[in-house]
């Protein structure tokens, strides 16, 4: 059975259990996201202190691996600069593009903490869109919170 | 040779014989996910294609390939003759005489064709062009059940044309709440769009009482059969509309060949939707004129070998004999409500029973995700819809966020629909969610 490659432990722990769930005050921008091939959503709040994301807080419904996505993104992104956060981004994609070859997943591992336990989703097209939705929110809420406090001596 | 496939106790004989249909679909001898045998629950999507089909297209290409109603040459005289024959047989199987069958892309752009003829008709500069014109204050009535094909089209044409969308509700058990017809389809009405079968319910709506409406205030109806036409006989002489439409690749046939059917009469008061080759009667630099319907409707080289394999695939079915086709799903179907119904944590969106009702069977799994059921069951083999299935209305209506769903067809035996019974409870089990026994019996 392929199952267990998709769903890690670690997947199935998030999802149970989520990190950072709800939406919380304060915030700089709150953003919805939808995959509208399955009506998953996610919304999604950037809180920056300066640069540095002091927040994210979110709710949303979906499978697994997207409400499980979110979850592990919460750990990986909190107390980074928006800039590292979006370059750890850039890794998960990475990651869901590598078609499960081990060898990405491995010299990513260090980087993406639990999140490298969705390299076994890369191996389903299908399902890498459910991934990365939290990743796109995030990158779409940091871009609007920086142009709305783009001093940040108001966070 | 018995004319099943491991039939349950207590189940009735099905009427088509699965085991030979099953050999003339080549795909369904593949494996899939580490050799499992394919159990394809997913005919509402797509159908699969029997060797009778392929072979059909196979031998266009091999024998007579040519631009049919273009070239003087052999060739393309073989290609028009087949052409036309197809759409005579594809007329006859809806009893339609094969002037009023135009070949589209599908069912798709079968809607859009009607929707774009009736807001070019309040432009057209032919009078006889403007007889179905849509405006301002005029409405278009749908239904809360429609697929996106057959609403979109309609909030587009009513965007370009401030004409005002209207819709029939659903009633919890998965039906249409005709309680406001007398209102909601009115002497303002143009034009009635309502699906026969569902794709997301499967519920099989009451036509009779809808097209009778629509009748008393002289509004056009259109039938959206992408999901009957396939699974039940159906006869436009005893329709009561104006369109029906449906799609080739739903009934066994290829991708990229649908059919819109109207009627004669009103077809040919509708202006053009796409226009260019063979559409044409005369082309000046300053103007020009159209063919008669169907052709008006088919503009450029058409999809030949679709629309001859698409005949192939309607003579298949009519070997089936489509009372037997219906027979054989309305038997699956009562199996599958209730085996499914009978799994703790397992809801039934849309009729629970077989009453007027197709084989689209839809359902929630409490505690795991549509996607998730999905992928437990495609690791099993199991190939179903998982989503909002092009409906997202009726799962929001539902107050669910997604569904997964079964689709049944000619090749399906109960052996497909065991194996899905046993792919949610595997689901169950994986995910931790497996509610005890007790809990489904003291419900």
């Amino acid at each position: 059975m392929q199952l267990q490659s998709m769903y890690q432990d670690i997947i199935l722990d998030h999802y149970r259990n989520p990190h950072g769930r709800g939406l919380r005050d304060p915030f700089e921008a709150e953003v919805h996201h939808v995959n509208p091939t399955c009506g998953d959503e996610v919304t999604l709040r950037v809180h920056l202190d300066g640069d540095t994301i002091a927040d994210v807080s979110y709710e949303g419904m979906g499978c697994s691996i997207s409400q499980a996505s979110v979850s592990a993104m919460y750990d990986l992104v909190l107390g980074k600069s928006v800039t590292d956060a979006l370059q750890t981004g850039e890794q998960f994609m990475t990651l869901m593009q590598s078609k499960g070859d081990a060898a990405v997943a491995e010299r990513l591992e260090d980087d993406l903490e639990d999140a490298v336990a969705f390299a076994g989703v890369s191996k389903y097209p299908a399902r890498v869109k459910c991934a990365l939705m939290s990743w796109m929110a995030l990158k779409d809420a940091s871009a609007r919170a920086l142009s709305t406090a783009p001093t940040g001596e108001n966070a | 040779m018995t004319a099943t496939v491991s039939r349950p106790a207590g189940a009735p004989v099905l009427p088509l014989d699965v085991e030979a249909i099953r050999a003339d679909f080549p795909i369904l001898s593949r494996t899939v996910r580490d050799g499992r045998r394919l159990v394809y629950l997913d005919s509402g999507a797509t159908s699969q294609k029997p060797t009778s089909v392929l072979d059909a297209e196979r031998h266009f290409y091999e024998n007579y390939n040519a631009a049919p109603h273009r070239g003087a040459h052999q060739l393309a005289e073989e290609a028009t003759a087949a052409y036309e024959a197809a759409r005579a047989t594809i007329g006859a199987f809806i009893g339609a005489p094969e002037n009023e069958v135009v070949f589209t892309r599908n069912s798709t752009e079968a809607i859009n064709l009607v929707a774009y003829a009736l807001s070019n008709a309040a432009t057209a500069k032919e009078p006889e062009f403007r007889r179905y014109a849509v405006g301002q204050g005029d409405e278009i009535v749908v239904t809360e059940m429609e697929h996106h094909a057959n609403l979109l089209p309609w909030q587009q044409l009513c965007e370009r044309t401030g004409a005002t969308l209207r819709w029939l509700g659903l009633t919890d058990d998965g039906r249409l709440d005709l309680s406001d017809l007398g209102t909601v389809v009115n002497e303002r009405t143009k034009l009635v769009a309502v699906t026969q079968q569902s794709n997301i319910l499967g519920t099989i709506n009451p036509l009779g009482e809808i097209t009778a409406r629509a009748r008393e205030v002289g509004a056009l109806v259109l039938i959206d059969g992408a999901q009957s036409v396939p699974h039940q006989p159906v006869d436009v002489a005893t329709l009561g509309a104006d369109f029906l439409v449906f799609s080739g690749h739903k009934m066994l046939g290829p991708t990229g060949v649908g059919v819109l059917w109207g009627r004669y009469e009103v077809l040919d008061a509708l202006p053009p939707f796409l226009t260019g080759g063979s559409m044409i009667e005369v082309v000046r630099m300053e103007g020009s004129t159209f063919m008669p319907p169907p052709q008006r409707f088919e503009a450029g080289v058409p999809m030949t070998a679709q629309v001859i394999g698409l005949g192939a695939a309607v003579e298949y079915l009519q070997r089936l004999g489509m009372a037997n086709v219906l027979a054989h799903e309305e038997a699956l179907t009562a199996y599958a409500l209730e085996q499914l119904q009978a799994i703790p944590g397992v809801t039934v969106i849309g009729p629970p029973d077989t009453v007027a009702r197709g084989g689209a069977i839809s359902f929630t799994v409490e505690g795991i995700h549509p996607h998730d059921v999905g992928q437990v069951l495609d690791d099993l083999g199991i190939a179903v819809r998982v989503g909002h299935h092009c409906a997202w209305p009726v799962v929001r209506r539902y107050g669910v966020p997604a569904t997964t769903r079964a689709t049944f067809y000619v090749h399906t035996g109960y052996d497909d629909i065991d194996a899905l019974v046993d792919g949610v409870r595997e689901a169950q089990r994986f995910f931790g969610v497996a509610p005890s026994d007790s809990e489904g019996a003291t419900s």
